[in-house]
């Protein structure tokens, strides 16, 4: 098969043709779309009066952004949905992994299996069952708490101060499986002779876990914890559906990404929901940045 | 669950029947909520939520596929759901294969820049595309159309990641070499040996790209506009109303958006979660 000359490139050629498509896709839908809402954030505008009703307004996006006592609230509430989803996802997922590693042999691909599998499902089909598992009067989480434990029955998506722990279950839920895996697979690259060592030496299984597993983990946390960070900070779905796009009572339930989607497609203050955005990301470089350092090997460490 | 399930780990050795028993009840409680997904899709709203809940099957699944289908075109929300996911995967098999190849094989001014600034994509958070998105498909005149869903995601950074990693450790350079000197062309070498090459490697991107537009929901919350035009997650969300949302059908909906997800879950588990924890070990 002969190609048309056009097509037979030269081998200096050739990778820049390859990769062509990928950055000219990449440059159309995520640079410029990128730094257009870079410069969105500084304009006041309204998707109904067309592009040139654009107005420049300098930084006064970003004061409205900042003087808005929701905005503030929603970042509130992403901190709080972040803490209480993320934290408890690595404390859960160390042991289990830690005990999946060193205590099952068979079935042990089917355990996996079974707490990867919510990472991989649609989080719009989940959370619609979910709100359904949380309904106060004749939900599943209501019921067996009130079988189980004389709980009385809980407004979980109506009250306040119930939605952010309902939310917060979901993504626990979806989330812990995923970080499994991780450490399963970091551990498995923890040479098995430090423990031999150690058990010579006398050192306890708890010994063992704090000064060989524990540090032999620790690049996989630092991986984690970045995902958890950047992922606890963009949520949108969980809450999203589970609080029937509102926002939930006093809005509770609304995190940053939420917040910015309703000021540009309910509210259309397109300059205002960019700003928040590049506020949002901001924190998000900033955490990850501190992540970055907190994990940094100690001088005098290896 | 909580870390006291687990922390015996640390302390005294456990017999192995209680080992069992501690992540069988554990994964129990990460499998329940799809036990009742597919239990509450065969009953009817009062049924849901009667006491206690049901536990096994019931007979409505007829009568919520009729709910279902009269609310909602939902037939035709599941095949733009199947349509959008076939073309995203194929357009990311093509365009990340091609540029894994590029990257893992061809050196290059500003080669390893490039591959860094790709990476650094991959950390950008959802939140940041979605106005410029929904800017830039209205000045395309892509609003409401399917391929605003499709196009745009096929530039996937870690499509990139995966293919590279792959290219280097599994396609030979002389092979490579030897093609070249015997006259093939360049995009022949791609397509003839490197492509047939990465066949695992498309297997196990495919199957994430698909999973992942299958699920997409902000992308069409943001383009979409006309209920015949959705994809599934889209469709279903557009049941929920804040005093009359009919579960039973919405449960049947949900059911049958997962089921794919399920058993494609069950051929490749192993396959899938080595490919989406790629890069966490290196």
């Amino acid at each position: 098969m002969k190609l048309p000359k056009l097509l037979r490139l030269s081998p200096a050629a050739a990778p820049y043709a390859l990769l062509l498509p990928f950055f000219a896709l990449f440059a159309v839908f995520g640079l410029f779309p990128l730094l257009f809402s870079l410069w969105l954030a500084f304009q006041a505008w309204e998707p109904t009066d067309g592009l040139a009703a654009m107005r420049f307004v300098g930084l006064g996006n970003f004061a409205f952004a900042l003087q808005d006592e929701w905005f503030w609230k929603s970042l509130k509430n992403t901190a709080w949905l972040a803490v209480a989803s993320g934290v408890p996802q690595h404390l859960v997922a160390i042991p289990l992994a830690v005990f999946i590693h060193t205590r099952l042999q068979r079935l042990r691909n089917v355990a996996v299996g079974a707490y990867f599998l919510p990472y991989i499902t649609s989080t719009v089909a989940i959370s619609i069952l979910f709100a359904s598992l949380f309904s106060t009067d004749f939900g599943v989480v209501n019921a067996v708490l009130g079988r189980l434990f004389g709980i009385d029955a809980i407004d979980w998506l109506g009250q306040p101060e119930n939605i952010k722990p309902a939310i917060a279950t979901v993504v626990f839920w979806r989330y812990v499986g995923f970080n499994v895996v991780l450490y399963l697979a970091a551990l498995q690259t923890i040479p098995k002779d430090l423990y031999e060592a150690a058990t010579m030496d006398g050192a306890s299984r708890w010994q063992q876990f704090v000064h060989i597993t524990l540090p032999g983990l620790k690049p996989v946390m630092y991986f984690g914890v970045t995902l958890s960070i950047i992922g606890g900070l963009q949520l949108f779905e969980e809450p999203f559906i589970l609080t029937g796009g509102r926002g939930g009572s006093d809005q509770a339930g609304m995190t940053t990404a939420m917040y910015l989607y309703r000021m540009a497609f309910d509210f259309n203050d397109f300059g205002a929901a960019s700003a928040m955005s590049w506020l949002l990301f901001a924190l998000v470089v900033g955490l990850t940045w501190a992540t970055h350092r907190a994990f940094r090997p100690k001088a005098g460490q290896a | 669950m909580t870390t006291t399930d687990v922390m015996p780990t640390v302390g005294r050795p456990m017999a192995p029947w209680a080992a069992y028993a501690l992540v069988g009840a554990g994964a129990l409680l990460m499998l329940a909520p799809f036990w009742f997904m597919f239990v509450f899709a065969t009953q009817s709203r009062t049924e849901i939520f009667s006491l206690p809940p049901p536990l096994w099957f019931g007979d409505d699944l007829p009568g919520n596929l009729a709910i279902l289908t009269e609310r909602i075109p939902f037939w035709r929300n599941l095949g733009w759901s199947l349509y959008v996911a076939l073309m995203s995967t194929a357009l990311t098999l093509l365009f990340c294969s091609m540029g894994g190849y590029a990257f893992a094989c061809f050196e290059f001014r500003h080669k390893n820049a490039l591959f860094a600034f790709v990476l650094g994509t991959m950390l950008l958070p959802s939140f940041m595309n979605m106005i410029p998105t929904f800017m830039i498909m209205d000045v395309l005149g892509w609003i409401d159309q399917p391929r605003a869903l499709y196009i745009p995601g096929a530039a996937s950074a870690f499509g990139i990641f995966l293919m590279r990693q792959f290219v280097l450790s599994s396609v030979p350079r002389e092979l490579i070499e030897a093609a070249r000197m015997d006259g093939c062309s360049e995009l022949g070498i791609y397509w003839r040996i490197v492509l047939p090459l990465l066949r695992p490697a498309l297997g196990t991107l495919g199957l994430i790209t698909f999973i992942a537009s299958w699920n997409n929901f902000i992308g069409p919350l943001v383009v979409m506009r006309s209920p015949e035009n959705y994809t599934l997650p889209l469709a279903l969300r557009s049941l929920q109303s804040p005093v009359d949302t009919e579960w039973g059908a919405l449960m049947t909906g949900s059911a049958i958006a997962t089921l794919p997800l399920l058993v494609l879950f069950a051929l490749s588990s192993r396959q899938l979660i080595a490919g989406l924890t790629a890069g966490a070990v290196k």
